[in-house]
């Protein structure tokens, strides 16, 4: 008797911790979730960001959770790659723009749907400089946030040149100027501050290739970015600008403090060119006073400004239900909301211009000048960006370190860039 | 009689029991050998075979591998970079691993004769080499930096003279870094050229003193003879190290991998960026395909000239 029911107790605690196992499973996984992964490169506040955003939307969606994955930058496009090989792509994936051919090639992107992304809406909404994620008459992705260049200026070293501190320098006769006022050398001609910190490495390259040519009369490419079409007088004379600020004029050198941001962040360079994404790091610059201005017009009130992205994709592999959710999250991190998130997070520029363009963002002492850049921006359509930008740095180092002359160390690397090109384009 | 008994008991003789002790000692060890054997043939010996293949292949990392013969091989011969980046291989190579071992060699020489402070010298000496070779390139590359940083610039100032661009230089540039190169891999054939001169039997040097031989030619008729064996090894060791350089180079350098202009690029950093900068794992391939053969050829001719006659 005491045996039998002993047996029966136990069977009904079996069945009730089954059950509620079963519960406790559905609770967790709703009868129609769906897990789909967003893959972006490690960077704290980006990833921050990222998970606010992703808490929001699955408030929102109940139906769908998503993972974050994240990876070294140096690493990300390779795991990208590795991983549609191994067939275990993202769902929603973040790229640079310039990668897209490379992604498209290998099927890691999908076109967006028309249907729920449609092309008019995209070009009324967005920046025009969006359409370097279109391919014929596809888009393959959309930004939460772009990236612009401005002037940041060190407003100690200013006041100690005599210089007004609230009055950067507007056009490059006003940059030189104001370069050679803060330029301070030792007795052998060393420097001790820099007018202008140079790097080319980093965002010197767009600065020439995207503004300066552009200012001095010419373009860098032809409308399609198949013909690099710098090597031309307007061409020369910016490379005898940008390189002269450093053989001729001496108001600063590359490799100064190692890197340019470096020695303006340590206060040893009064001026430095550089993007938004620079904006965290010089944040937390205790030591003096920094300001942002417009990159410096030309003579004849010419600007320009170099404009880029990560945009955000379809991964290749996602279909069904995944896909749906994809189409989803994307939509949701590329709203007005969620750039306004990102703004305040990461400090990077809205895409969509409404939002961008708000009275409180065009004031913003900060922003505005990167934003107002954005009105006249360039993108760059580059179809390996690591391989370009090295043949810039070739070039210029070839002028400053082996005295080549400006028109001999253009015309190579425009060669060597056209045959790059032509080789990707034929793939 | 017993034998057939145990037969008939029921069980025939396992295969294992019929084999001698010594088949069974071989077996045996054969079993441990497989282990990494059959690890090294996973992770080394396949690839290796597979990187022939794909230098045969014009495979990018999305797309699959198509078999373009020899193509490869034949860019890669008409590339101006590569000839570049060969040539700097080389000068790491041939200043390097002389440099290196003449200059480790002296060290030990000197401090295997005094007592007083041996130890803490000799580890002195070591310690660069327990240092991760990344964190070692960052520190060379801030001594090497423009004044106001860079110490040994400040130094120059000190003595009056003018301030050297180091690694802002055509020039200057791979001598620095193959000075940090040469440093770093010091305190290694220090030690390894200590333990051969104190494998020299005493009684060698003191024979020679009685019969009055001069200190140069106890070091030329009897040490260096007898060191042979160990200067092989670094010898062998140092230049595959300079032939593979690269975590100096990609460090100091890391604006502008390899620059100015590819002056201090290795072959090393050439196939990296190929591979994993441009994706054209194919042509990378074939690259690595000519430095195995390079460090084959180089390791064999090596020992082949030092050989014991």
């Amino acid at each position: 008797m005491l045996h039998a029911s002993t047996r029966g107790l136990f069977s009904s605690v079996k069945m009730l911790s089954a059950g509620a196992l079963a519960l406790g499973l559905l609770a967790a996984h709703p009868a129609s979730a769906v897990e789909i992964e967003y893959w972006q490169y490690v960077f704290e506040s980006r990833v921050k960001a990222m998970d606010e955003l992703i808490k929001e939307f699955q408030a929102e969606n109940p139906g769908i959770t998503v993972k974050q994955v994240t990876f070294p930058y140096a690493d990300y496009q390779t795991r990208v790659v590795a991983a549609k090989a191994a067939g275990k792509g993202p769902d929603v994936v973040q790229l640079f723009y310039g990668w897209l051919d490379n992604f498209v090639a290998g099927g890691l992107v999908q076109p967006l749907s028309k249907e729920k992304f449609p092309a008019a809406t995209i070009e009324k909404d967005f920046f025009p400089i969006v359409s370097a994620m279109k391919r014929g008459n596809d888009y393959y992705g959309l930004p939460t946030a772009v990236r612009s260049m401005a002037l940041f200026y060190n407003k100690n070293l200013f006041k100690a040149a005599g210089l007004d501190p609230n009055k950067p320098p507007q056009t490059l006769d006003e940059l030189l100027k104001a370069a050679q006022a803060t330029t301070k050398r030792d007795s052998a001609g060393n420097f001790q501050t820099a007018g202008i910190a140079f790097d080319i490495a980093r965002q010197d390259h767009n600065w020439w290739r995207e503004i300066l040519v552009r200012q001095f009369g010419g373009a860098p490419y032809s409308a399609d970015g198949t013909k690099v079409a710098y090597d031309s007088e307007a061409g020369r004379k910016a490379l005898e600008f940008y390189t002269g600020l450093q053989t001729k004029e001496k108001v600063g050198r590359e490799g100064f403090m190692d890197e340019g941001q470096a020695a303006f962040r340590g206060g040893l360079a009064a001026m430095v060119i550089d993007g938004t994404f620079r904006l965290a790091s010089f944040n937390t610059i205790s030591g003096f006073e920094w300001g942002v201005a417009e990159l410096p017009a030309a003579a004849d009130g010419t600007r320009s400004n170099y404009a880029s992205y990560f945009a955000n994709a379809i991964g290749g592999t996602a279909k069904g239900e995944k896909l749906e959710a994809a189409q989803k999250f994307l939509a949701f991190i590329t709203s007005e909301k969620a750039m306004n998130v990102w703004l305040e997070k990461v400090g990077e520029l809205p895409a969509r211009k409404t939002v961008a363009l708000s009275e409180k963002n065009l004031a913003n002492p900060i922003y505005g000048p990167f934003i107002r850049g954005l009105n006249y921006a360039h993108t760059t359509l580059f179809v390996d960006e690591a391989a370009q930008r090295q043949i810039s740095i070739d070039m210029v180092n070839s002028v400053l370190l082996q005295g080549t002359s400006a028109s001999a160390a253009l015309s190579a690397a425009a060669v060597k860039e056209q045959q790059l090109i032509d080789k990707r384009k034929a793939n | 009689m017993l034998n057939q008994s145990t037969v008939g008991v029921g069980q025939k003789p396992r295969a294992w029991d019929r084999l001698s002790i010594s088949t069974k000692q071989i077996v045996w060890a054969w079993t441990f050998l497989a282990v990494p054997i059959l690890f090294f043939s996973v992770v080394r010996f396949y690839p290796t075979a597979e990187a022939f293949y794909l230098s045969l292949t014009d495979w990018d990392f999305l797309r699959p591998a198509s078999f373009i013969g020899l193509e490869n091989y034949r860019t890669l011969l008409a590339d101006p970079l590569f000839w570049q980046v060969f040539r700097n291989t080389f000068t790491y190579l041939l200043i390097g691993t002389p440099i290196s071992i003449v200059l480790s060699f002296v060290i030990a020489y000197y401090l295997d004769r005094i007592e007083f402070g041996h130890a803490f010298i000799r580890a002195l000496y070591f310690l660069p080499f327990l240092t991760t070779a990344a964190a070692m390139a960052w520190v060379w590359r801030w001594f090497y930096q423009p004044p106001p940083i860079g110490i040994i610039n400040s130094l120059l100032g000190m003595f009056g003279l003018p301030a050297q661009p180091f690694l802002r230089s055509v020039d200057q540039g791979l001598p620095a870094i193959m000075a940090t190169a040469i440093w770093a891999g010091l305190g290694f054939q220090i030690i390894i050229f200590l333990a051969g001169l104190r494998a020299i039997p005493a009684t060698y040097h003191e024979a020679a003193r009685v019969d009055g031989l001069g200190e140069f030619a106890i070091l030329r008729k009897i040490t260096l003879p007898l060191l042979k064996p160990t200067t092989i090894f670094l010898v062998v060791f140092s230049s595959i190290g300079f032939l593979r350089i690269f975590d100096q180079v990609y460090n100091m350098t890391s604006n502008d991998p390899g620059g100015p202009l590819n002056t201090t690029k290795p072959l090393v950093l050439m196939i990296y960026q190929t591979a994993f900068s441009s994706y054209q794992m194919g042509y990378a391939s074939a690259q690595t395909v000519v430095l195995f053969l390079i460090l084959f050829a180089i390791s064999m001719g090596q020992l082949w000239i030092l050989r014991s006659r």
